[in-house]
């Protein structure tokens, strides 16, 4: 097992290695004063950031501090009233076409994995690159057996969501943002809804690939994830970013009192 | 040896405490009780009629009716029998039933989907039709549209005139009917092959889809050749269609396609109230799909005419289906009240007219019973069979 595996990680590091050194792109998402309000109530204030192609991000912060609503606004599952987004130089705005144009680029997954009960993994996986992306269906299967198989599961391909346990419906999950060849990935508390024991699968799945280069923003309280793959962490509080810092630093020296206070918490036990 | 297969179990309860003893001795009370009822009806039933000197068995059937029928698919007259009125009924009921289930649920879904719409005015718009309709009675609407509109049409010398080819008064719509002349073979050919194209190109085109990943408008051309093709071979034809024009002889108007205004009263109003419940149906079956699925695929970069045909619908359709089954269940037999204005179906004819002529109260009684009850299950095995095709398969 252990062999091939890594020799396939390998090939595809340097592939997407390579390829990061040709096109490599500063500033794939770039977020500039954007606010957010609920009605009256304001949920993001002024958030600015500005991720590069191949980054790692790890977004954290206690409940209802917006890091969800933040990351859901990257591909428009939110709205924005003030500021600017702009991924993979295309600007966010109601402009149906360029939202379609960003989805496509941009792969998400869910607390709640939310596959579709009706079809099977497989068809889940080949959904949207043969209607969206008019991809022969063959073609779409055998690129999606693929991802099964980089997420461990290709034998549960005919199978229906319902009949998976919670670790292998988000690994499917993955592989069915993965079909779509996105350039970013994110992530919405993609652990938070598992048993413990499962959590470690879909957590190695990210780490294999996060180390492939792909762009990730992750919303998680997966503390040992940030330190290991995280390029910076992000930690916010009351709508806002209070911290930003590489993952070393942000955990052994961390600037802000509020930063202090949360790590203690969830480092304390 | 022995020793081991002797029951080793602690000894049951006593009887009077097993729950399988008990539950068998009370099945077999209601048991004894529903035999002992229906003994007691029939006996009773057959008692009294011999008392009185009524005749059973069914017989009355082959008599004359000698009753005029003001709307009949299979053809009848006076001197038809008894029997004959039967199938009138039957028809008129089974016809008012299928116009009213195809409107209603046409209907039905665009004022569900509309109910939901984020566009302030339609949505409201379906919410008092839903709450109007819905909330005053089957019977009320009937005579609504019965008396209330349709008998205020103008006389049939006044009737309104579309083109001399359309005609409607109080008496009924009026509309020409094709009588199909020689050569009209041609035509059916273009309908056939039209048909044969079109199940071709969905084909081809699935075929295509599977191999190159183009998408086909299958749905636009598919409709281009059902409607050219017949057209062109009409014209080739030599146009082997001649109208009978309905036109005004003495008091009322005669030739061409009659809608009584019993039928449309009634199929308005049916399909009007059952539409309304079904609305609430559908919308609580699109509701029902989590708002996780149409993010998810949203966020897969489907478009929304997408999501709603390849996510929410498929899903939303388990929810609908079986409460919508009992609304179909509903119409056919609330189609009954046409009795109320006189429109010919079962109920009206015969177990009115013919009943109260042939005095066989039983046996026309039990007919109809039994005629509602196969349609009902009828409509129940089809749509259970419908509802199994798109569950949900888990574990």
């Amino acid at each position: 097992m252990g062999n091939p595996m890594t020799d396939q990680t390998q090939t595809s590091e340097m592939q997407t290695q390579s390829q990061a050194q040709s096109d490599k792109k500063p500033g794939i998402i770039r977020v500039e004063g954007m606010h957010k309000w609920y009605g009256d109530f304001h949920v993001l204030k002024d958030l600015n950031l500005t991720v590069d192609q191949g980054e790692r991000i790890v977004i954290c912060g206690p409940s209802g501090s917006g890091k969800s609503t933040f990351i859901r606004c990257i591909n428009r599952l939110e709205e924005h009233q003030q500021g600017k987004i702009i991924v993979d130089g295309i600007e966010l705005t109601d402009d149906v076409r360029h939202i379609d144009t960003v989805r496509r680029e941009v792969g998400m997954v869910f607390q709640h994995f939310n596959l579709f009960p009706h079809l099977t993994v497989l068809e889940n996986c080949c959904l949207s690159p043969i209607w969206v992306r008019k991809t022969p269906r063959k073609e779409a299967e055998a690129s999606a057996m693929e991802y099964l198989e980089r997420v461990k599961i290709p034998d549960q391909a005919n199978k229906f969501p319902g009949q998976l346990s919670g670790g292998q419906q988000q690994r499917v999950a993955i592989a069915r943002a993965l079909c779509m060849k996105p350039k970013i990935m994110l992530f919405d508390e993609p652990t938070s809804a598992l048993d413990p024991e499962m959590i470690k699968e879909v957590l190695d799945v990210m780490i294999e690939l996060a180390g492939s280069g792909m762009t990730m923003l992750c919303v998680t309280h997966e503390m040992g994830f940030a330190k290991t793959v995280a390029d910076r962490v992000i930690f916010m509080d009351g709508g806002e970013i209070v911290e930003e810092a590489p993952p070393h630093e942000f955990f052994t020296n961390p600037q802000e009192a509020r930063t202090q206070k949360f790590l203690q918490q969830i480092l304390a036990h | 040896m022995k020793k081991q297969t002797i029951d080793t179990r602690p000894a049951g309860p006593k009887p009077w405490y097993d729950p399988r003893v008990r539950s068998l001795f009370f099945q077999a009370i209601a048991i004894a009780l529903v035999f002992w009822g229906g003994w007691v009806l029939v006996d009773n039933t057959l008692s009294n009629m011999e008392s009185r000197g009524i005749s059973t068995g069914f017989g009355f059937l082959n008599e004359t009716a000698g009753f005029g029928i003001i709307m009949n698919l299979v053809p009848y007259d006076a001197t038809m029998s008894y029997g004959r009125t039967f199938w009138v009924g039957l028809t008129n009921t089974l016809l008012v039933s299928a116009m009213g289930v195809v409107a209603a649920t046409i209907l039905g879904f665009i004022i569900g989907v509309a109910r939901l719409s984020s566009n302030w005015l339609v949505a409201k718009m379906a919410l008092v039709y839903i709450e109007v309709i819905r909330n005053i009675p089957l019977l009320l609407q009937i005579f609504f549209w019965y008396f209330a509109v349709l008998s205020n049409l103008p006389s049939p010398r006044q009737s309104v005139d579309v083109g001399g080819a359309l005609f409607l008064n109080n008496r009924g719509l009026y509309l020409p009917e094709p009588m199909t002349q020689e050569g009209f073979g041609i035509v059916w050919g273009g309908i056939l092959l039209a048909i044969a194209a079109v199940v071709g190109i969905r084909i081809w085109a699935k075929k295509r889809q599977l191999a190159t990943g183009q998408i086909f408008p299958t749905f636009k051309v598919g409709v281009a050749i059902l409607v050219l093709v017949p057209i062109v071979s009409y014209l080739v034809a030599g146009r082997p269609i001649e109208w009978d024009l309905p036109a005004l002889r003495g008091f009322n108007f005669g030739g061409g396609i009659t809608i009584i205004p019993e039928l449309a009263a009634l199929w308005i109003a049916l399909s009007l109230y059952t539409a309304s419940f079904i609305a609430e149906i559908v919308r609580s079956g699109i509701l029902s799909v989590s708002k996780g699925q149409t993010e998810a695929s949203k966020a897969l970069g489907l478009p929304n005419g997408l999501t709603l045909r390849l996510v929410v619908i498929p899903q939303a359709m388990r929810v609908i289906i079986p409460p919508l089954t009992s609304q179909y269940l509903n119409l056919v037999k609330n189609s009954s009240l046409a009795t109320a204005i006189g429109y010919p179906d079962l109920v009206a004819v015969f177990m009115g007219t013919t009943l109260n002529q042939t005095g066989q109260a039983v046996e026309v009684v039990a007919i109809t019973m039994a005629v509602y009850l196969t349609i009902s299950l009828l409509i129940s095995l089809f749509m259970n069979i419908y509802n199994r095709a798109v569950a949900i398969k888990e574990r």
